[in-house]
């Protein structure tokens, strides 16, 4: 078990592509952090430096307080998980899981012992002797979750190794994996473009956009206080709504409406309002904003109205139980406005 | 009855394509003289058990040291010699090709393919001058050595690990596995399908040369089984007529084994050529 140190990682691929730009993430023993952004922003390419299995271009990564840029993949002592499994075809479930364990040149008794303990921890016994060709999607998941537990790694890094899998198949196996690094304790990198697995599995979140750090925090840190416009829009679904907004004294203008707004100071002049959906509400007696309807979801408990109010698309999550009046005025909760730069997206900190 | 149709297409095909081996193995159970008057026959002569014997027993050739056993030891020799060797280094090549970044490679990749441009019949003076200043006539090495590299083989094996998901790699690299590690390990039994499609088709052609072991050989314990048919109708010498019989029994043993080799791989050779297994 270790820690793991990303300071100033670079990754420039041929072509002047720059992948990742100067990354600083400090992580704990024992932390689960997921990087996670929307494709093509760099997050493999992180997690592959860390691995051994792409150079870095300028930094340095450490794990365990010692710099590996120079060291061998196997040498870097962690294991990863593929979004394919990337299982040996020919080999059994068995064998699969000894072999990094016999090349390094385990003693027999103990690689069996490790694997034995591995496959009762994932439900694998029957399984055994078969080759991955005859298992299902989860249980290749889970064989090579195995193939990663066995070696008893200082870190696990994880590339999108549920995206292969059935929505339900996904919410249980993202289950088993919080369980069984809590109980192995094993420092994880865990690499997603979906926030709702990166909320429910992280200690912290590692929000990248574009090769950069937008925002380092835990889920409800991040949720709650977005640094940015981007990861405002990016964590929590659905999307916050962000609204162009011009504020003069107490007063938010937009399109030709306002919203008054008491106990709270606000930054004045152009800014980009942000509101969660949740956090808008049906406004009583006439107060409040003008709110037009396109379409409803209904999700159940909830429904998902998503309207106009002057030009403004925006969207609004309200209970399924209550009625809609015929003419919608919303109103909204001051301490729950974030409050964005219209310049640089940057969050504003009244 | 368009199922019939098939059918009988496909029954047509096979007598069309059985019908000289029934014919060739009917003949060689006839005698010499038999055969020498009225020609190729369909009918069982008897003659069976004494042709096959002493074919394969007697000593015979022109210098009466060779039996048909030795020269179905040489083929044997020449078509595994060759397939084996022809995979061997094929497989490292591509290898080489495929999972090295060497300068050039992409330069060394294409010179190995244009070699299909030149085959044996092209190149046998300078393959011959090279094997006869090493001292390589008359002897197994020279039979197959300069068979060996292969375009063909590396192509198919280069497409082949171009195939495998490059996970598979980096898996094996964090498993600890070092280059000659994962194509021991990973590689080769991955290869297997793909081997097996490659052996039968290399045996084969191995199996059937005939224009470089002439050259290659003069001593007649190296003779092989096609040129030993050849060799029994050479004795047109006086009055006596050839032992087609024994001719016909040799063209038979010689076929077997290229069948056999087929029958047993035929289901790797399929999927080999087919399908993957990643
Ligand atoms: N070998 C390469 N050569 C050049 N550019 C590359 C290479 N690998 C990745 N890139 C580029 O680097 C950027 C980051 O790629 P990366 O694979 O890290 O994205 P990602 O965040 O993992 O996306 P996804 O969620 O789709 O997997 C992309 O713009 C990609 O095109
Ligand atoms: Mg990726």
């Amino acid at each position: 078990m270790a820690n793991i140190q990303i300071a100033n990682v670079s990754k420039t691929y041929a072509g002047d592509i720059h992948a990742v730009k100067s990354v600083n993430i400090d992580i704990a023993d024992g932390e689960f952090i997921v990087l996670v952004g929307p494709s093509g922003c760099g997050k493999s390419t992180l997690l592959r430096m860390i691995a051994g299995l792409e150079t870095i271009t300028s930094g340095t990564a450490s794990i365990g307080g010692k710099i590996v840029n120079k060291v061998e993949p196997a040498e870097r002592d962690i294991a990863m998980v593929f979004q394919n499994y990337a299982l040996y075809p020919h080999m059994s479930v068995y064998a699969n899981m000894a072999y990094g364990l016999k090349n390094r040149g385990t003693p027999k008794a103990e690689i069996d012992a490790r694997v034995k303990e591995a496959v009762r921890m994932l439900e694998l016994e029957p399984y055994l002797d078969r080759k991955p060709r005859a298992l299902s999607g989860g249980q290749r998941q889970r064989v090579a979750m195995g193939r990663a537990i066995v070696r008893k790694p200082a870190a696990f890094l994880f590339d999108e190794p549920l995206s292969n899998l059935d929505a339900k198949l996904r919410v249980s196996m993202r289950g088993e994996i919080k369980q069984l690094q809590k109980r192995l304790g094993t420092t994880s990198l865990y690499v997603t473009h979906d926030q709702l697995e990166a909320m429910t599995l992280a200690d912290r979140l590692v929000v990248l956009n574009r090769g950069e750090v937008e925002q380092i925090g835990t889920p409800l840190d991040v949720y709650h206080n977005p640094a940015s416009t981007f990861v405002a829009g990016f964590i929590g679904s659905p999307a916050m709504n962000l609204v162009n907004v011009e504020i003069t004294g107490q007063t938010i203008a937009f399109g030709d409406q306002t919203i008054s707004v008491e106990n709270r100071t606000l930054p004045q002049g152009k800014s980009t309002l942000g509101i969660r959906p949740e956090d808008l509400r049906l406004a009583q007696d006439g107060s409040g904003f003008a709110f037009h309807v396109d379409y409803i979801e209904e999700l159940g408990a909830q429904r998902l109205v998503h309207g106009h109010a002057s030009g403004t698309p925006l969207t609004v999550t309200l209970s399924s139980e209550v009625a809609l009046p015929e003419d919608i005025r919303l109103s909204v909760l001051a301490e729950k406005l974030h409050f964005f730069s219209a310049e640089t997206g940057k969050r504003i900190t009244a | 009855m368009k199922k019939y149709i098939d059918h009988l297409i496909l029954i047509i095909g096979v007598v069309f394509m059985m019908g000289p081996v029934v014919v060739a193995f009917m003949t060689s159970t006839h005698d010499a003289a038999e055969i020498h008057m009225q020609g190729l026959m369909t009918t069982w002569g008897g003659h069976f058990a004494e042709t096959y014997d002493e074919v394969l027993f007697e000593k015979g050739g022109f210098t009466g040291q060779v039996t048909g056993l030795a020269m179905l030891k040489n083929s044997f020799i020449l078509g595994i010699g060759f397939a084996v060797g022809k995979i061997v280094l094929s497989m490292l090549a591509a290898y080489g090709i495929v999972y090295f970044r060497f300068r050039m490679g992409v330069v060394f990749f294409w010179m190995i393919f244009t070699t299909l441009l030149l085959p044996l019949e092209v190149r046998i003076l300078p393959s011959y001058m090279v094997m006869s200043k090493l001292h390589l006539i008359d002897t197994y090495s020279g039979l197959i050595v300069p068979l060996l590299a292969s375009a063909t083989g590396t192509f198919y094996f280069r497409q082949f690990f171009k195939s495998v998901p490059d996970e598979l790699l980096e898996a094996a690299r964090i498993d600890g596995a070092g280059p000659f590690k994962f194509f021991i390990d990973i590689l080769v039994p991955l290869s297997r399908n793909m081997v097996a499609a490659i052996f039968v088709i290399m045996f084969v052609y191995g199996w059937n040369q005939y224009l470089w072991p002439m050259l290659m050989t003069t001593d007649e314990s190296f003779f092989t089984l096609v040129r030993g048919i050849k060799q029994i109708l050479l004795v047109w010498v006086g009055s006596q007529i050839p032992d087609y019989n024994q001719a016909f029994a040799l063209a038979v043993l010689a076929m077997l084994p290229p069948i056999l080799v087929v029958i047993i791989f035929q289901s790797w050779f399929i999927k080999g050529l087919t399908e993957s297994d990643k």
